[in-house]
């Protein structure tokens, strides 16, 4: 990822990773890809009741180059598939994937003709979030799951090598997230 | 028909679908067997000696009731090829059903909505409906409600599938635009005279009539837990 | 001055502009037409709607709405489940109007049955399916502020939805999709406190609408955003087939609770809302005063309530699990339970037979109508005999609406499309299914 790559490997590497990725975690941009029910959801969560603002979600940037977190909500039909794969792309890293739902995770309960069977076999996706629709207060609990995964994320190749047999444990959401 | 009594001897891979209704009487799909739909396997509970016959509603007789026979001579008193277009009037569940033949289905939409003691204006709805096993299996279905009387009639033609050809009733009833072409993207019937018959719901490039009942469900084996389940077209499963 | 490479192209001649060479382009073509392509990733295009516009400077000489990004195969996944699962897929159709869905599937299924819903299941019914119409009117308004910028509107709409979801959650178990309105009647009983609950919604509701009023009703950016707005008049409704509230703001008092009555609208004291205006300004104000005339609907259920079975006698057809909230949360209740493993063999088979294989439907075909939020919701239902539908068609009025489209829009200016597509209120998970 361009400027990673040649900052040297050290202790300074780790501090900076670790700031870099709170950074990153804390003002997480949703693009807007929501399709069909979970899109409902999707929108109550950054309502006033479920507000992603405490997040720093609030923003759900529309256009994909200004956002870093593509929630697929919603169940992708064969026609919708090129569209999701050519958003994504135009997201520039770093970029996360969060399918939402069922349907997005797996085709849900339509596994038939018209639905991609999830859409891992589109883009690479970071995190699952089951449900049918899934509540919000679910979609927050993949939201800050996610969050403890960036701030666990090795900063550049030379960082990832270290960190290789590391293993992120993804915590229950009774736990807090405080940093 | 006699059926087989034990399910093994239908031909492997080949499922009986039922049908509803027929074009002659003498042109009736064959009847259903069993219960389960098994094949391939020893069927021990007796189920499999079930035969149930194709419907065949019978055409009704007057007076239909209510204000279906209003509807009906005044269609007849209207157009004057009535007889030759309609070929059967069923009345089921309070509702009336004209089968027309297709040559005749745009004409009959100008008058059911033009003549003062008809006025049916609103074109509710086109869709079709495939009868695997009949000679015409494909069934476009026309609902239409007078705003007027507060009446509803359902015209119903059929065509085959080596000659799916209808005439539009766009000029008409300008709402069929995108109900016929969704009738054509999910059967294969192909509406002359319409504005522009293209692919609504499905990509443009995709191949075949997904609502006709021998295109698959299309779904892929599902693992839980270790274990596979076929997609719902596979299953096992009730009739 | 760069060149901008050209080619032609069965349209015309294509340009590919990079940069630094638009005076290039401006010189060669006489008019400023551009293809603008709109969607379906759009944050105002209400979902996944694909608009492809001509353009002349700003005003939209042609528009072609391209749908199909959503659609499902609901129609054909309910020919392989049994008729009560239907209820599951088909819910999900229009997704915020999921009662009138069930509905609408479920008289359709009696009516070919030849069973009526108890009159308690009725009226649960019509109350859960004028809630919903509220729940959907504010996820209408929402979306629409927020389209035009005001996006506090937004979060008021989202707000006012919330409580009608809390009543959902209490009733029916999801705020979603509920799967609450089967073949027969209805899934489980009011709980004991869903009438007072209610009746605190309702004044909810009536302080959320007043509130509304207060921010928008005569706010004059909001108001000239919408007024002479994409104008529709009752014979292009018709003619294109536009129901709901597009067709009642042109003038035309249409609506199926009052002109074919069904679960005993009738018996209800309710006004249909008209204006005669046919633009954006109508439509909204039509929809603030339909969530009204729903409020009234819901009280006079509540008054009318009274104890009763909520599903159908025939034990081979209704539902016949009832549910209760245990320790490891919602499924059957201990008595049903003991009731098929103790007492009545009979039960355990008629629940075993109707949920492995479902009750089985007499053949013939109806088409049945309710009015939803977006307009006439039909349903064409055909059965074989047997225990899966044979062909289950949705006549959704999000599909038909979407047509008016281009009637409204062309002529317009781009930013008059805006409030358009929020005022034709399409859910393209109804309009593709």
């Amino acid at each position: 990822m361009g400027l990673e790559e040649k900052l040297p490997d050290g202790i300074l590497l780790a501090s900076v990773e670790k700031i870099v990725n709170w950074t990153r975690k804390s003002s997480l941009w949703p693009a807007t890809f929501g399709l069909a029910c979970c899109a409902i959801e999707m929108m109550t969560f950054g309502a006033p009741r479920f507000d992603s603002a405490r997040f720093g979600m609030e923003v759900f940037r529309p256009s994909p180059r200004q956002a870093d977190l593509m929630i697929v909500a919603g169940r992708v039909s064969q026609k919708m598939a090129p569209v999701l794969r050519q958003i994504y792309d135009q997201m520039p890293d770093p970029k996360w994937v969060l399918a939402m739902g069922v349907c997005a995770s797996s085709g849900g309960m339509f596994n038939n003709y018209a639905i991609v069977q999830g859409v891992d076999h589109v883009v690479p996706v970071d995190m699952y979030l089951p449900g049918c629709p899934p509540r919000p207060e679910m979609l927050i609990d993949a939201v800050l799951k996610l969050h403890h995964k960036i701030m666990n994320e090795p900063l550049g190749p030379k960082r990832a090598k270290r960190l290789e047999d590391q293993h992120v444990e993804l915590v229950p959401s009774s736990q807090k997230f405080a940093r | 028909m006699t059926g087989p009594e034990n399910p093994t001897d239908q031909p492997a891979g080949e499922v009986e679908k039922a049908t509803v209704f027929s074009d002659a009487p003498a042109d009736l799909p064959a009847p259903k067997h069993g219960m389960f739909g098994v094949e391939g396997s020893g069927d021990t509970t007796g189920f499999g000696g079930l035969v149930r016959e194709p419907w065949n509603p019978p055409p009704a007789q007057r007076p239909y009731g209510g204000y279906f026979d209003e509807v009906v001579d005044a269609l007849a008193a209207a157009y004057p090829q009535f007889d030759a277009a309609v070929e059967k009037v069923v009345v089921d569940r309070g509702e009336l059903t004209l089968h027309v033949a297709r040559e005749h289905v745009r004409e009959l939409a100008q008058v059911l909505r033009d003549d003062p003691a008809l006025r049916f204006e609103l074109l509710s709805s086109v869709s079709g409906v495939d009868y695997l096993g009949t000679r015409n299996r494909l069934h476009a279905v026309y609902h239409l409600t007078s705003m007027t009387y507060r009446r509803r009639v359902r015209l119903e033609a059929a065509v085959s599938v080596e000659d799916p050809h209808l005439p539009s009733v766009t000029a008409v009833y300008p709402t069929a635009d995108w109900q016929e072409r969704e009738t054509y993207d999910m059967f294969g019937i192909v509406f002359d005279g319409h504005p522009a018959l293209t692919r609504i719901l499905m990509p443009d490039d995709w191949d075949g009539f997904p609502q006709r009942k021998d295109y698959p469900l299309g779904g892929i084996p599902v693992q839980y837990k270790g274990a596979t389940i076929p997609p719902p077209d596979e299953r096992r499963a009730y009739r | 001055m760069r060149e901008a490479p050209s080619r032609q192209t069965t349209e015309g001649k294509v340009y590919n502009v990079t940069g630094g060479d638009w005076e290039d382009v401006l010189g060669e073509i006489r008019d400023d037409r551009i293809v603008v392509n709109f969607g379906p990733q759009h944050p105002s295009s209400h979902g996944v709607l694909r608009l492809v516009f001509e353009l002349e400077g700003e005003t939209v000489t042609d528009c072609r709405p391209v749908i199909g990004y959503l659609h499902t195969g609901i129609e054909k996944n309910t020919e392989f489940r049994t008729w009560t699962q239907g209820v599951t897929f088909l819910t999900r159709a229009d997704y915020l109007s999921s009662f009138f869905n069930e509905t609408v599937y479920c008289l359709g299924v009696e009516q070919l049955l030849g069973v009526e819903a108890p009159a308690r299941a009725q009226l649960i019914r019509v109350l859960m399916m004028e809630m919903n119409r509220v729940s959907s009117h504010w996820t209408t308004i929402g979306p629409t502020g927020m389209e035009l910028g005001a996006l506090t509107v937004m979060t008021n709409s989202m707000r006012a939805r919330e409580k009608c979801l809390d009543v959902f959650e209490l009733i029916t178990g999801l705020r979603m999709n509920h799967a609450y309105i089967r073949p027969g009647g209805v899934a489980q009983d009011l709980p004991e406190d869903a009438p007072e609950k209610i009746r605190d919604w309702i004044k909810e509701m009536q302080r959320e609408l007043a509130e509304l009023d207060r921010l928008v009703g005569a706010q004059p950016i909001w108001v000239n955003r919408l007024k002479d707005v994409g104008w529709l008049g009752v014979d292009g409704c018709i003619a294109l087939g536009i129901t709901g509230p597009l067709l009642r703001a042109a003038g035309l008092p249409w609506d199926l609770r009052k002109t074919e009555p069904y679960l005993g609208y009738e018996t209800f004291d309710f006004e249909v809302p008209t204006d005669d205006r046919g633009d954006s300004w109508s439509r909204f104000v039509v929809r603030v005063a339909e969530m009204h005339e729903s409020l009234k609907i819901v009280e006079q259920v509540l008054d009318r309530l009274e104890p009763g079975p909520t599903m159908v006698d025939d034990p081979k057809v209704a539902w016949p699990a009832h549910l209760s909230i245990g320790p490891d949360g919602m499924g059957n209740s201990l008595e049903h339970v003991q009731k098929i493993m103790a007492t009545s063999m009979e039960s355990l088979i008629h629940h075993f037979k109707l949920v492995t294989e479902g009750f089985r439907v007499p053949p013939g075909q109806t088409y049945t109508t309710v009015e939803a939020p977006r307009g006439v919701l039909g349903a064409h239902v055909v059965s074989d005999g047997g225990t899966r539908p044979y062909r289950v068609h949705f006549r959704e009025p999000s599909f038909v609406n979407i047509q008016c489209l281009p009637a409204l829009v062309e002529g317009g200016l781009l930013s008059d499309v805006i409030p358009c597509i929020a005022s034709v209120d399409s859910l393209m998970g109804g309009c593709d299914r």
